[in-house]
């Protein structure tokens, strides 16, 4: 839980604050949570699933957007903690990391208005140039997304493994058909926004058909 | 923005130029809605401020460092253009209000370019790739390291780019910024993009299903249509917002069948 935590901290805190590398996109972080705990390939399965969502949410300059690094480690650390029930446990996992994401990006919010009221109060030390000021603004920030990060990931974790332990319990659906449901929305989402960004290229749809003949070439050999 | 001939480069001690390049990774750190990225750009640009008359005992200091720290917006990885041109130009000792001009004439095209190149057309590549081969059957490792080279390649290359092209072309920087590369990256790009979209899918899906082709395609299928019904949403809804809602449904029904 320390550890799982901690990545969540430094992986939200990649989001946005530092160093912006991707190590958030849910197909690292939810593969180095299933990782630490002994499966990294189920934690890749998940933040695969995951990365087809995140690639609608691109993170625009002041817009509000989902924070996919506490999200992803938390998915990864469902999905590999729930490794004994099939059906409904990788819809499970989504829908949480999905609802850790939305309040992961709530939170930086908040945290973003924190930094206003400091930079506020500290005005007229900024205006002045004075140095101590400008460095101690910066570090707070960052010390505040890092803890926003940690706390949110602990309190994920703690909130939503008995949550999901008593939906697979209670599960009643076959696991071909949840599987599907995830993956066909994760899809969805997915082709939605390949065609949002991309259909203004030109040659857009005979590209995507030539992709998309190759990927399906490739299943049926498989 | 336009400036006269710039001279002989001056140059800046290696270690300064390491100390900005690591405080650039943490540009947004102090990131608000009111100042934005203002308190970063202060922030990166302080080691070399130091080289002022007087250090960082003296006014000419003081004064351009609270010149720095004012208001800014643009792209996180693009401010390493300002963060060296705005140094440069402290350095050189340019007028204040020049300085200040030049600086709110910056935000546009640097957050302009940077959204179109990177988080619109460079991320989704990156991330369509790393989809593409965890499809193929590559571990995890391969896959992760797959997305994280590919996309700091970019990062960290734009950074580094930016920042010395700022020094160099100080106020004139602009010029950079009109280079055929980075105006026609995007397109380039996202032909490549479409085409890793359209591979991915499948192969994707396919290994997370990990069953029969009839299951396969029948979500294939669903995802087709769903993606027809979102893209006709745009604009009134998040896509990943109402396919979060509709696996929501699912949970509770298959939760209280």
């Amino acid at each position: 839980m320390v550890v799982l935590s901690l990545l969540g901290g430094v992986l939200g805190l990649d989001t946005v604050s530092f160093p912006q590398a991707m190590l958030s996109r849910p197909i690292v972080g939810a593969t180095l949570s299933g990782a630490i705990l002994g499966d990294a390939g189920a934690g890749l399965l998940v933040g695969a699933a995951l990365e087809l969502f995140a690639v609608d949410t691109l993170p625009f300059g002041a817009s509000r957007y989902p924070e996919w690094g506490s999200a992803a480690v938390i998915g990864g650390a469902l999905f590999t903690k729930a490794g004994g029930f099939d059906a409904g446990r990788l819809t499970t996992t989504v829908l949480g990391a999905l609802a850790i994401a939305w309040i992961g990006g709530w939170s930086m919010v908040q945290v973003r208005k924190l930094n206003a009221m400091w930079a506020r109060n500290r005005h007229d030390a900024v205006a002045g140039g004075a140095r101590r000021t400008v460095i101690g603004l910066q570090m707070a920030g960052l010390g505040a997304d890092l803890v926003r990060g940690i706390v949110l990931t602990a309190i994920g974790l703690m909130a939503l493994q008995p949550l999901q332990m008593a939906a697979l319990e209670a599960w009643g659906t076959g696991a071909p058909l949840s599987r599907a449901m995830v993956v066909g929305a994760s899809g969805a989402v997915s082709l939605g926004a390949a065609y949002k960004l991309f259909h203004a290229v030109p040659g857009f749809s005979w590209q995507f058909m030539l992709g998309l003949a190759a990927g399906l070439g490739l299943v049926s050999l498989s | 923005m336009s400036a006269g001939p710039v001279g002989a480069t001056p140059t800046l001690p290696l270690g300064t130029q390491v100390v900005i390049f690591f405080r650039m990774l943490a540009v947004q750190g102090a990131w608000n809605y009111e100042t934005m990225l203002g308190n970063g750009i202060g922030f990166c640009v302080e080691p070399a401020l130091r080289r002022l008359p007087g250090g960082r005992d003296g006014d000419a200091y003081h004064a351009a460092l609270a010149r720095e720290s004012q208001y800014f917006n643009a792209h996180p990885y693009l401010t390493s253009v300002a963060i060296g041109a705005l140094a440069r130009a402290e350095l050189d000792g340019e007028a204040p209000e020049r300085i200040e001009r030049f600086r709110t004439a910056l935000c546009g095209p640097l957050g302009a370019l940077g959204d179109r190149l990177v988080w619109a057309t460079f991320l989704p590549l990156c991330s369509f790739a790393a989809l593409a081969v965890f499809g193929t059957g590559a571990s995890p490792l391969v896959t992760v390291l797959t997305f994280l080279g590919l996309y700091n390649a970019g990062h960290l290359g734009l950074r580094v780019w930016g920042l010395q092209a700022g020094w160099r072309k100080g106020l004139a920087v602009a010029q950079s910024l009109g280079h055929p590369i980075l105006q026609k990256a995007p397109l380039h790009l996202g032909r490549v993009a479409a085409v890793l979209a359209g591979l991915s899918l499948p192969i994707a899906v396919h290994r997370i299903i990990g069953s029969g082709n009839v299951l396969l395609g029948g979500t294939l299928l669903g995802a087709l249509a769903g993606a027809i019904v979102l893209t006709r949403l745009h604009g009134r809804a998040e896509g990943w917002k109402v396919s979060a809602g509709v696996l929501t449904a699912f949970v509770l029904y298959s939760v209280i069948r």
